[in-house]
């Protein structure tokens, strides 16, 4: 597997607090490839951003790394040095942020903002890094960006300043980019401006992304695969289209259609009931079974291991075990894979691997 | 339609803050809209729109800078404060918030959270019958009738809306206003939280101002849906009007943008810009005009026929 650009394998990661440990990542896997796009999903506490945060290296004083490996390009980032995290933090790795509006330095002009990095990790003049800088505001869609150099932070709407964000990150040509909800405080049509640019540059740069949300919505328009996240594990990782149209297990059945589409007319969501478990003590079982409404006995007893559906599609339910009765999902779930059915026979889906985006 | 009662009446609302200096603002200009009794009203917009602006005028958080609200008939900026009058608007008016974190003041037990509306209006006798009301409003909003004595840090987000919405139930409103309600909450806890909505909805004749910027789940919940944009309405209809029939090119517009979960669909989306520029024209003629039945687009007079066409279709 020479096409993956970073590999995590058996993460497990815990934090210590006066209540006690909680176990924030339990046994993550999974691998990202060159140019690809993988979202990540799940609520808060997941351990989606626990996540992504390991692999940046800015993980909280009180988290501890109980083992697992985090391979860049066949290195492990969790052996490296502070000094070498710096190196390849705003470099090879580089990542967006939730708020645009906390992540700016407020007192300093974008444009020494966007020219950091390339000063810090690269022997540039000053000329130069903001001659670059201005470059990259452009690329990212800021308008009349050589005058607006020397402007603030405060002076740009929050679309624009997520854009400046993204500028940073990019510009010195990250082979990783990880977006931790970047989108979640925009407005819907800025949040669509924000995605097709990111879309865009992902094609110009050939840049690998891990896309967190917890929007499912935005996870359609943007990802090649998704993994599903639940109470510290990935319960859930295939291709877009075979997480959308044919999911396996029931906390993405139940998240689907807790998601009303435009034609949910006056009958009842479907709500997945109860919250999720307390990681200071998680439970013996599967996570999920407690809100499972088709947990089995064995849901509670033993945790399931990945079972593969396809090649690229694996999913961490005893459902899926030959010896488990054949259950029928949820309704919006059987309707979602009708509707697939229906298009793939008339021809109008273009399969993923053929890299189709848009 | 038969004659319906009209619970809310907003006449020709504006809201500007600094009016009159150079830094005004014109949150609310000029809208016009009646919420009738025992429905979902919804408000979109993005931010800055001025949705949650009229929101708190209908609640009178502000006074008008001119315009009327009706409550029941009742002209709401005519009642004196801390009058009688007050405390009846207060009781049959309720808020529910945006943020289960802020909202909850953090030093108060639950049961006092939920009864302080009950104390304030004189609606129990005595604590027993206090813990009583408390406990059955815990209830009916699926929380833990044993937690009374908690605290709100050790709930969590969905949990604190859920204390939230028994506060406002508390006093036996009438008319709830949701300002973004389930914004903060996770998408397998919004619908449990609007599921739950409902349901007190359907029991206790409610009627609700839902704010939202969450277009999919607001088309869910209301009846008649109002697009407001730099503060004014530019669509209102039935929720399936304004959804699978936009008109106003903004609406249009912003239903282009909201993501939808199927990928399909994303690959083959267009997004349909908005240009304001159509909004000048004409602009001091421009206002909600009726284009077909109780669906209204704001234009101007000579804009009506085409709108018109294009509903035909």
């Amino acid at each position: 597997m020479s096409d993956n650009i970073l590999e995590v394998k058996n993460l497990n990661i815990n934090f210590k607090t006066f209540a006690g440990t909680v176990q924030a990542i339990r046994d993550v896997s999974f691998n990202l490839k060159k140019g690809e796009t993988l979202a990540i999903v799940g609520e808060s506490g997941s351990g989606k951003s626990v996540t992504t945060r390991s692999i940046m290296g800015l993980l909280a004083s009180n988290a501890v790394i109980e083992h697992g490996e985090i391979l860049f390009k066949g290195q492990d980032l969790l052996k490296e040095s502070a000094k070498e995290m710096d190196h390849h933090r705003g470099n090879d790795l580089s990542m967006i942020f939730q708020d645009p509006m906390t992540s700016l330095d407020p007192t300093m002009t974008i444009g020494k903002q966007v020219a950091e990095p390339l000063r810090i990790h690269g022997k540039i003049s000053k000329e130069k890094a903001l001659k670059r800088a201005q470059e990259v505001l452009e690329l990212v869609g800021i308008p009349n960006a050589k005058n607006r150099m020397k402007d603030f932070p405060h002076q740009f709407s929050g679309g624009q300043r997520q854009r400046i964000v993204i500028a940073i990150a990019i510009v010195n040509y990250p082979e990783i980019l990880i977006a931790d909800e970047p989108t979640t405080a925009l407005d819907v049509t800025v949040q669509a401006q924000i995605i097709d640019l990111m879309r865009e540059l992902q094609e110009k740069l050939e840049t690998s992304i891990i896309f967190i949300t917890h929007d499912l919505g935005v996870v359609a328009g943007i990802a090649d695969r998704v993994a599903v996240m639940y109470a510290g594990k990935i319960i859930e990782v295939g291709t877009v289209d075979e997480i959308f149209y044919q999911p396996k297990h029931p906390y993405t059945w139940g998240l689907l259609s807790s998601m009303p589409t435009l034609d949910t007319k006056g009958a009842k969501l479907s709500s997945i009931p109860g919250t999720p478990p307390d990681l200071l003590d998680p439970p013996k079982g599967d996570a999920f079974a407690p809100r499972n409404p088709y947990a089995m006995q064995i849901d509670l007893e033993a945790q399931p291991p990945f079972f593969k559906v396809s090649d690229t599609h694996y999913a961490a339910t005893w459902l899926l075990h030959p010896d488990a009765p054949k259950v029928q999902p949820p309704a919006p779930i059987v309707k979602r894979a009708q509707e697939y059915a229906h298009l793939m026979q008339t021809g109008a889906v273009d399969t993923p691997s053929e890299g189709s985006q848009n | 339609m038969t004659e319906r009662k009209k619970i809310i009446q907003v006449q020709h609302l504006k809201q500007y803050f600094s009016p009159g200096k150079p830094n005004e603002v014109r949150a609310v200009d000029d809208i016009s809209f009646d919420i009738y009794e025992g429905e979902t009203f919804g408000l979109v917009g993005e931010s800055g729109s001025g949705k949650s602006t009229t929101g708190r005028s209908i609640i009178r958080l502000y006074n008008p800078t001119s315009g009327k609200i009706l409550f029941e008939g009742q002209d709401i900026s005519k009642i004196k404060n801390h009058s009688k009058d007050m405390l009846h608007f207060r009781r049959n008016m309720q808020m529910i918030f945006q943020d289960p974190y802020a909202s909850l003041d953090p030093r108060m037990k639950v049961k006092d959270i939920i009864a302080e509306g009950l104390d304030v209006h004189g609606l129990v006798k005595n604590d027993q019958e206090r813990d009583q009301r408390v406990k059955e409003l815990l209830k009916v909003v699926g929380l833990n009738p044993d937690h009374v004595t908690r605290y709100p840090h050790e709930f969590s987000g969905g949990q604190r809306q859920r204390i939230g919405i028994a506060r406002a139930l508390a006093v036996d409103p009438k008319f709830i206003i949701a300002d973004e309600p389930i914004s903060a909450l996770d998408v397998s806890i919004q619908a449990q939280v609007v599921n739950l909505m409902k349901d007190i909805q359907r029991k206790n004749n409610l009627t609700y101002l839902f704010i939202a910027h969450d277009l999919s789940m607001v088309k869910y919940i209301s009846d008649r849906i109002a697009v407001m944009h730099h503060g004014q309405l530019m669509e209102l209809g039935s929720a399936d009007a304004v959804y699978n029939h936009p008109l106003h090119p903004y609406t249009k517009s912003l239903l282009s943008a909201v993501p939808l979960p199927d990928p399909e669909i994303e690959r083959r989306r267009t997004r349909l810009p908005y240009d304001s520029s159509i909004e000048n024209n004409t602009h001091d003629q421009r206002q909600l005009r009726e284009i077909g039945d109780g669906h209204y687009v704001f234009c101007s007079e000579e804009e009506v026929d085409g709108y018109k066409e294009q509903m035909q279709k």
